[in-house]
């Protein structure tokens, strides 16, 4: 069992009152970061660090940090990025809800090393009841005096607010969550100016994942050295992963980075193996929009290596026989579940969240939903595949946000990997459509 | 209902919290609460924002209704047009789907003799499918209004969840209570 940095307290009963969280050590970075450090100090420990971001993309930290302007007599931003909406990722919503003081004591630390005196989290607004949970969380912080004027007696002075979006997708996005945040549509912004430079408000504005900025307090009590001691190569720390789809026991677990995909997989400690005794048949393990990868190849890497999770053994071989780690979320599919169906699932996702701003993406998602909807329900022609193919290519890179290519990764994977499950589809029409006919790849060799 | 701007009122305990949104931006920039209180005036006008409504959004944070009318039609969570007393949405994307959303939507439809969209005949529910709602590990699951139901896995589940909210008022939302 690996080290608990997000989740030692998760558990105890009252973690997500002040009281019972600072008797557990909480708030312990504030002081030390207020009292002994500059914010040029806490920027280079996080650096140490090695932290990367945990929403995703996987960008170190330390490093976005550095990035930010300082402008003299212009206000800087750090906005919280819990607009979690990527299926198959649900560790920040069960973070917050937990342990909401965890949240808010990392936005305290992160805001005085950018310099920020005014700072957000953007959580999605179909977490309502979570947003009430952080509420109460900053407004027993407020009255401590953890939040407000002088933090600490230190001069650093911090205000904390919580906003909800309204239900979409690319809000997810930076620069989609900044508009969104004033009160526009979630429509992506070009890049740059990046927001560091021109972020909320037309102001240098860092934008961190949950996870992200509550891995920040355990960096400053213990340093970033010894964080960057956990984990393997450049896949520093901690890292939770919300596990769901056919296994025995969903739900978030933190692990080490570097910990065996296998081991993942079928070790009670994490997710038991697969639902109801079956055999895996692929996983897509960082969200929906990363490569979906077949079990042989997400337990080894084509080079016959054990696959780790990590941000590069998981994408180690690139998307020709790799994926990412994404945000963490790792969906598993056993054997009698159906590629051509779920892809066609993910594809309505990212059609419905396309904001509609770049025509790839607008008009290129409708038609993969469109092409995948018929292959599933028994209308597809040969061309199909290809049809698909190029669609995906056409999409992938030529969008203003990774929407683009969050939505067209996942259907060249499925077809790069189970083609024959496609092709299946197509030449059984009517087996396709029949009510239970699963695993239906497998079945060519019986109604051929 | 359709109400003129100067019908649309909000309560004393709407209007405190919506000043307290506007107040958390810069001066100039209570455009920033419009999401925020989009949210409010769904709840308090009976689940859905009418153009009057919406046009009442406008006026209180001094900007044109258009930019609300734009904004409130972008995202999913505002309806427009009237709900159900229970608006029950449904996730139907990846990870609810591999462990029974699809029967669960089917399921609902039967038991309420309603499409996706629609609202039973007695004006208890409306059925509205939605994507993602970070729930994948406990789905099948649904949300009405602010509370989640997960793990509805069963006929027997979906009988016991529909009785139970048939008998249920809405829970007064925490900035009013």
């Amino acid at each position: 069992m690996g080290l608990k940095i997000l989740t030692e307290h998760i558990n105890v009963p009252g973690i997500e009152t002040l009281e019972v969280y600072r008797k557990h050590g909480g708030y312990k970075s504030v002081e030390k970061a207020l009292k002994t450090m500059s914010p040029e100090e806490v920027v280079e420990e996080v650096k140490t660090s090695g932290l990367r971001g945990r929403g995703g993309a996987g960008f170190p930290t330390g490093m976005k940090w550095s990035f930010l302007a300082k402008p003299e007599g212009v206000p800087r931003y750090l906005v919280c990025n819990a607009d979690e909406s990527e299926p198959g990722t649900f560790k920040d919503r069960w973070f917050m809800e937990k342990n909401p003081h965890a949240l808010v004591e990392g936005m305290i630390t992160s805001s005085y090393a950018l310099g920020a005196n005014t700072s957000y989290i953007y959580i999605r607004g179909e977490l309502m009841f979570v947003l009430r949970i952080l509420e109460k969380a900053i407004a027993e912080a407020y009255a401590a005096g953890l939040l407000g004027k002088n933090i600490f007696g230190s001069g650093y002075d911090l205000d904390l607010h919580v906003a909800p979006g309204g239900g979409a997708y690319i809000c997810g996005e930076e620069t989609a969550l900044l508009e969104s945040l004033e009160g526009k549509r979630g429509n992506p912004r070009n890049k740059p100016p990046f927001p560091a430079v021109k972020g909320l408000f037309q102001s240098p504005t860092v934008v961190n994942n949950v996870e992200t900025i509550a891995s920040v307090p355990w960096i400053v009590n213990n340093t970033g050295a010894e964080y960057a001691k956990i984990g393997i190569g450049r896949s520093t720390g901690t890292k939770l992963i919300s596990a769901s789809g056919n296994i025995n026991k969903p739900g978030v677990y933190e692990i080490d980075l570097g910990v065996p995909v296998e081991e993942f997989i079928y070790s009670d400690e994490y997710c038991g193996g697969i639902w109801k005794g079956k055999q895996l048949k692929a996983v897509v393990p960082g969200g929906s929009s990363v490569p979906i990868l077949p079990a042989e190849l997400i337990l080894k890497t084509a080079a016959g290596e054990q696959r780790l999770m990590s941000y590069e053994s998981l994408s180690d071989g690139g998307f020709v026989s790799g994926s990412m780690l994404g945000s963490g979320a790792f969906i598993v599919f056993d054997e009698d579940q159906c590629i051509v169906r779920n892809t066609w699932n993910y594809s309505r996702f990212y059609h419905h969240e396309s904001c509609g701003q770049c025509s790839p993406c607008r008009e290129g998602t409708g038609w993969m939903e469109k092409v995948l909807h018929r292959i599933e329900y028994g209308h597809g022609h040969p061309q199909d595949i290809d049809l698909l193919v190029s669609v995906a290519k056409q999409i992938e890179g030529n969008t203003i946000c990774p929407l683009g290519d969050a939505a067209a990764w996942p259907v060249a994977a499925a077809i790069r990997h189970f083609r024959d499950e496609f092709e299946w589809h197509i030449k059984h029409p009517r087996e396709a459509t029949a009510p239970g006919a699963v695993y239906r790849g497998q079945l060519d060799a019986v109604t051929a | 209902m359709a109400e003129t701007l100067n019908e649309v009122t909000f309560s004393d305990a709407a209007m405190a919290e919506i000043q307290r949104y506007i107040s958390h931006y810069p001066e100039g920039r209570q455009k920033s609460a419009l999401l925020p209180i989009l949210h409010i005036a769904q709840a308090e006008f009976g689940g859905w924002v009418s153009p009057e409504v919406m046009d009442k959004v406008a006026q209180i944070l001094d900007i044109q209704p258009i930019e609300v009318y734009e904004v409130a039609t972008f995202y999913t969570m505002f309806n427009l047009k009237p709900v159900g007393k229970h608006v029950l949405e449904v996730c139907r994307t990846g990870p609810c789907c591999l462990r029974g959303a699809d029967q669960l939507i089917e399921t609902l439809k039967q038991k309420l003799n309603i499409e996706e969209g629609e609202t039973s005949a007695d004006g208890m529910f409306t059925l509205k499918p939605v994507e993602c709602l970070a729930s994948c590990g406990t789905g099948p699951m649904l949300q009405v209004r602010e509370v989640f139901y997960e793990n509805i896995d069963s006929e027997q589940r979906v009988d016991e969840f529909l009785e139970m909210m048939r008998s249920k008022e809405h829970e007064t939302p925490t900035w009013a209570q």
